[in-house]
C-alpha cells in the first residue's frame, strides 16, 4: 500500500482498520521527507514523531515549543511560547505536527522566492516556483510529504500555490477559524486554511479548525454544517454558477483559459446553470490590496522592536521593507485620506460588486462564481523578482474575494505544458459549504487531482 | 507621486542604506503610480469598508482567560533579560 498516497479520509479509515499503525504512518512520511526535501526545501523544520497524524504548518502559524520564523531572519531564533487556535483544535483531533513549512517572508509574496531560507521548488517541474506565499505548505501535499497542511491567505496565498502545486486548497470566509497564533500580516484580509489532497480532506480540517475561541473577537460561532460526502453530485444540479467576464481578460494565458473553460463545461454537463456575469471593479482591487495590506502590514510589523523577540530590524528583507514602506507613506498625514480612505472605499464597491452577483433580487442571483486561480501556470525562478508591480498583478483574481472576506477554493482542472492549474470557486459571505459542495462534485467527476508529480 | 523615503523610513524605524533609499524611491513611485489609478473611481457618498465581518463591540467577561503563559515564558525570547524582566534601553533622561 502507498500510505503517502492516501487522502486524509482514507488515512483515518486505513488506521481505524489497522491496515498499518500510526508508526508506519510518520514513518512513511519521514521517510518520503528524507529523500526528498533536499531537493524541494520544503521544510524549515521537522519532528521525528512516531504517533497521530502527520500535518505540515506554515512557518507563520505559532506552535508551541517549535522554532517559528515566518520565513524571516529577524525571527530565526524565536520559539514561540504559545500555539494558534487552528494548531491546537488539531491536536485535540490526532493531528501531530511533522514540521513547519517555508513561506515568502511574513507571507508577503506570489513565489515563495522572498524567504530567508531560500526558495521552495516546484515538486511538478523543480526549475519553477511553487507559487506563494504558503509555497511549502503547498509543496508538501503536492510531493506527498504530509497528509495535509495548513496556510494562510491575504491575497491568495493558499489558492495560488495550491493552483500551482495542483493540490486543493480553501480559504475560508474571514471570521471561520481564528486567527490567534497566526502572525499578523493583514489583520482585515488575514485567514488560516488547509491543503489537501481531495475537497472532502478540506471539509473535514474545516470542521476541526473553525469555530469560535473567545481569542479572535471576528470569528462568527457558527461552524461548518455536516453534509454527507455522497450526496454533493446532486447538490450541483440547478446551481447558478456565474462567470465574470473580468477574469478571462488580456491577462488570462491563453493555455489557462482553454483549461478553466472545460471546466466551467464540465459543471454545466453536471447540472449548473452557466451565467455570464460582471464584477466591474476588479481592475481596481490590485491597487487597493496593495494600499489597505501595506497599511496593515506597517502597523503589525511594528511590533518588531528586537526588544521582547526577534532581531533588530535592519533583518527584514527586501519586500517586507518595501510594504512597510509604502503601508507608512499611505497613513502618513497628508496622505491618509487620499490613499488609505481611498482605498477602503473601493474596497466597498468591490464587496458590492460581489453581493450584486449573489443577491437573486438583482437577475444574476448566483450561488458561486467561478473562474482561474492565477492568470499563468508556475514560472521560472527569479522571472518576476526585478520588477514588483508584475509580481503583484499576478494575484489579480485572488485578491478581490479577499478584500470582500468571501470563500474560495482552488481545485485541480488540467494541465498546460505539464504544470498544474486551478479552478476558483467562489461563494458568499459565510457560505463555504456551497463552494465546497460545488468543488466536490467536480472533484467526484474528474480524475485530476489524483495527478502526481514524478519526483 | 514621488516619496519623501528619508522621512517615511523615520516614521516606520526603519533603517535603510543610501542604495535602498535609492531603490525603493523608483519602485515606490511606480507602485504609486499604478495605485493612482483610484482616483478614476467615483466613491462620493460611498463608506470605507475596514472589517467585513460586521462584527463590532464583541465582549467577554472580565476575568483571566484559560489560556494565560507564564512570565518566565512570555519573556523566553526577549534577547536581554535579567531577575524575570527585559532589560532595554531607558527612556527618560537621568
Amino acid at each position: 500500500m502507498n500510505i503517502t498516497g492516501l487522502t486524509l479520509i482514507d488515512t483515518i479509515k486505513a488506521l481505524k482498520e489497522k491496515k498499518f499503525s500510526e508508526q508506519d504512518l510518520n514513518e512513511a512520511y519521514l521517510s518520503r521527507i528524507n529523500d526528498l526535501n533536499s531537493n524541494l526545501n520544503v521544510f524549515l523544520e521537522i519532528k521525528n514523531n512516531s504517533k497521530g497524524i502527520p500535518v505540515a504548518i506554515k512557518d507563520i502559524i505559532s506552535t508551541q515549543n517549535i522554532k517559528t520564523t515566518a520565513g524571516s531572519k529577524i525571527l530565526s531564533t524565536y520559539i514561540p511560547p504559545f500555539k494558534a487556535t487552528v494548531v491546537e483544535k488539531l491536536l485535540q483531533n490526532n493531528v501531530s505536527i511533522i514540521g513547519k513549512t517555508n513561506l515568502d517572508e511574513f507571507a508577503m509574496g506570489s513565489s515563495g522566492e522572498n524567504s530567508a531560507y531560500g526558495p521552495t521548488k516546484n515538486p511538478w517541474d523543480i526549475t519553477k516556483v511553487p507559487g506563494g506565499s504558503s509555497a511549502g505548505s503547498a509543496a508538501a501535499v503536492a510531493a506527498d510529504l504530509a497528509v495535509f497542511s495548513l496556510g494562510t491567505d491575504t491575497g491568495g496565498s493558499i489558492r495560488q500555490p495550491a493552483s500551482l502545486c495542483g493540490v486543493v486548497g480553501f480559504k475560508p470566509s474571514y471570521g471561520k477559524a481564528s486567527r490567534y497564533g497566526l502572525m499578523s500580516m493583514a489583520s482585515s484580509l488575514d485567514v488560516p486554511g488547509p491543503f489537501t489532497k481531495s475537497v472532502a480532506d478540506a471539509r473535514l480540517v474545516m470542521d476541526w479548525i473553525s469555530g469560535e475561541d473567545g481569542l479572535d473577537s471576528n470569528v462568527f460561532s457558527n461552524k461548518l454544517r455536516d453534509s454527507s460526502p455522497s450526496a454533493q453530485n446532486d447538490k450541483i444540479k440547478g446551481l447558478r454558477v456565474g462567470v465574470p467576464k473580468e477574469y478571462f481578460g488580456h491577462g488570462l494565458n491563453s493555455g489557462v483559459g482553454k483549461v478553466i473553460r472545460e471546466a466551467i463545461k464540465k459543471l454545466e454537463d453536471l447540472g449548473a446553470k452557466i451565467v455570464e456575469i460582471s464584477l466591474p471593479h476588479t481592475e481596481y482591487a490590485v491597487a487597493v490590496y496593495y494600499i489597505i495590506m501595506a497599511s496593515e502590514v506597517s502597523s503589525n510589523l511594528a511590533r518588531f522592536d528586537g526588544i521582547r523577540f526577534g532581531s533588530k530590524r535592519e533583518d527584514f528583507g527586501e519586500e517586507v521593507k518595501r510594504r512597510i514602506m509604502l503601508g507608512t507613506f499611505s497613513l502618513s498625514s497628508g496622505y491618509y485620506d487620499e490613499y488609505f480612505t481611498k482605498a477602503a472605499k473601493v474596497r466597498t464597491l468591490i464587496r458590492r460588486d460581489f453581493e450584486k452577483v449573489f443577491d437573486p433580487s438583482t437577475g444574476s442571483g448566483c450561488d458561486v462564481i467561478v473562474g482561474p486561480v492565477s492568470p499563468t501556470v508556475a514560472w521560472g525562478f527569479g522571472e518576476k523578482m526585478q520588477d514588483p508591480l508584475t509580481m503583484y498583478l499576478s494575484d489579480a483574481y485572488t485578491i478581490p474575494a479577499s478584500l470582500a472576506g468571501i470563500p474560495g477554493l482552488s481545485v485541480p482542472c488540467g494541465f498546460v505544458n505539464g504544470l498544474p492549474v486551478g479552478l476558483q470557486i467562489l461563494g458568499k459571505f459565510m457560505d463555504d459549504e456551497t463552494v465546497l459542495d460545488v468543488g466536490e462534485a467536480y472533484e467526484n467527476a474528474t480524475d485530476w487531482h489524483k495527478e502526481k508529480p514524478k519526483i | 507621486m514621488k516619496i519623501d523615503v528619508k522621512k517615511v523610513a523615520k516614521l516606520a524605524s526603519l533603517p535603510l542604506s543610501e542604495a535602498e533609499e535609492e531603490k525603493y524611491s523608483k519602485q515606490l513611485s511606480k507602485i504609486l503610480e499604478y495605485i493612482d489609478q483610484l482616483n478614476e473611481v467615483n466613491t462620493e457618498n460611498v463608506e470605507p469598508t475596514y472589517n467585513v465581518s460586521g462584527l463590532s463591540n464583541v465582549l467577554r467577561p472580565d476575568e483571566v482567560g484559560g489560556r494565560t503563559i507564564s512570565q518566565e515564558d512570555a519573556i523566553s525570547n526577549a534577547p536581554k533579560k535579567k531577575d524575570g524582566f527585559i532589560i532595554t534601553k531607558g527612556v527618560f533622561e537621568e
